[in-house]
């Protein structure tokens, strides 16, 4: 898999231009995580809702494996509920209405394709949702919240996984769970993954490949081992040493 | 207890505010979310238009009626001769008087629950799979569900109440247009009419008293189902 994207998206009084690639031979791992690195405010989330489709660019391209989903010059926009992405939120966005068990089968309604019998048993497993089926999500914790929203996005069996920060509202304790949820998910399923988050160690665990993002562009690209130097706290040791490199 | 005249007014007056609020709905329901949800050239001024009825002197709506389609009318000329039906001092008429004069009060309740409810929602629904009008039918109506209850209720007790509109466009006729209000204002036109005119009032009050009541209930239990709570109990 190899989705390339370079886009041009302007976002209030300045533009945020990114062009990058990500999988291809170096991913690593069936699927492959990459990592959408940089400070909060960055224009992280408006590069994945470009991706996603919710959000249009200004100018240039996507593709997933040469299929163009959006073109400018060419006027193609495949809009988000035809691109089969799945997409876990900061804020988790259960449907408040719906049970969890509904929450987690909602893409079936809109997919008609047969599905594997095991493949809802099998997301509920992996994730340990069985004693949430029946609840609402107003009665669930945060940490709840995000698994369901990770099986959620994961039985509209989609063809990447992108995921927004999907720990950045929950306590240390929650974020170390749903962290190795994320690493079974990597090593079990073989879904590409767009990780977005600001957090050095998170992106160690779980990405091969890092995209940094500062000032409005790409400042680097490459494996994480390269890219991330070793032990570095948070975002600004990164930036520090990209820039000095 | 109630005289056969008295059981008359009240049906009819039922049978309306019912229909009213019935043929309203789905174009109440559709207006809100256009109002709710996108935007267009016009659009303060197409929100002005749905909203003359609250602002306008009754009696205005009802004579636009009866000018539109009376069966001189533009539009009233079109019903008779293409399907033979005349709406002007029929019960008919009467639903249409009270289904615009409600109208502004529904789309209001509905647009209102429309705009309360996060868009991240629905863009969380495009990406997994939902189009346009599955979106609707699947997160956002049923999430504005307290919202279509309150306008339904809003627009139930607007057609018990209507008088103006409906005397000036289908008049005062008894069993086809009579409804409570106008009942109550021809009793206290007679001589010794009060204690009649006294006993209607009685009923209005029960009917709205009933009608709210009702409408709490659903409202509270479609609130409780859209934001889950009512699992509550269960765990």
């Amino acid at each position: 898999m190899t989705l390339s994207v370079d886009i041009e998206l302007k976002l209030g009084d300045f533009t945020l231009a990114t062009r990058f690639e990500s999988g291809g031979a170096n991913a690593g791992g069936a699927g492959g995580v990459t990592a959408l690195f940089g400070e909060s405010g960055v224009g992280k989330t408006s590069i994945v809702n470009a991706i996603a489709g919710l959000l249009r660019p200004d100018a240039g391209r996507i593709a997933l494996d040469g299929a163009v989903l959006f073109d400018a010059a060419a006027r193609v926009f495949v809009p988000a509920e035809r691109r089969r992405f799945g997409y876990v939120f900061q804020e988790g966005r259960l449907f408040p209405h719906l049970s969890v068990r509904r929450n987690l089968l909602f893409a079936r309604w809109f997919d008609k394709a047969d599905h594997a019998p095991d493949e809802f048993a099998h997301v509920v497993e992996l994730l340990g949702l069985e004693p949430l089926l029946e609840r609402r999500p107003a009665l669930l914790s945060g940490g709840e919240k995000q698994r369901v929203a990770i099986g959620r996005a994961l039985l509209a069996r989609p063809r990447l996984l992108l995921l927004d920060e999907p720990l950045a509202s929950l306590d240390a304790a929650r974020k170390e769970e749903i962290l190795s949820y994320l690493v079974r998910l990597r090593d079990e399923l073989s879904i590409p993954m767009i990780y977005v988050s600001h957090s050095v160690e998170e992106v160690t665990r779980l990405a091969s490949n890092v995209v940094v993002i500062a000032d409005g562009r790409v400042t680097a690209v490459g494996p994480v081992g390269q890219v991330l130097p070793q032990k570095a706290p948070d975002y600004n040791a990164v930036s520090q040493s990209v820039e000095s490199q | 207890m109630l005289t056969p005249e008295e059981w008359q007014v009240i049906l009819l007056s039922l049978k309306v505010a019912f229909w009213s609020v019935t043929l309203s709905l789905p174009f109440a329901i559709a207006i809100a979310w256009l109002l709710a949800r996108t935007n267009f050239p016009g659009k303060s001024l197409f929100d002005a238009v749905v909203h003359l009825p609250l602002v306008l002197p009754p009696v205005v709506v009802g004579y636009f009626l009866l000018l539109s389609l009376g069966r001189k009318g533009p539009i009233g000329e079109l019903l008779y001769t293409w399907f033979g039906i005349t709406v002007v001092f029929t019960w008919m008429g009467a639903v249409i008087a009270c289904a615009v004069m409600g109208f502004p009060l529904m789309v209001r309740a509905i647009r209102l629950s429309m705009e309360a409810i996060d868009p991240k929602l629905e863009q969380a629904a495009r990406t997994l799979g939902a189009g346009g009008l599955a979106r609707f039918f699947v997160v956002t109506l049923p999430l504005a569900l307290p919202g279509v209850v309150t306008g339904m209720l809003l627009s139930f007790a607007r057609s018990l109440g209507e008088f103006g509109a409906t005397i000036t466009f289908v008049s005062n006729i008894p069993g086809q247009t009579r409804t409570l209000p106008l009942a109550i204002y021809t009793l206290t036109q007679v001589p010794g009419g009060d204690e009649q005119a006294l006993r209607l009032c009685a009923i209005a009050v029960v009917l709205s008293i009933a009608a709210l009541l009702v409408s709490e209930t659903l409202v509270r239990r479609a609130s409780r189902r859209v934001l889950g709570y009512d699992a509550v109990g269960r765990h």
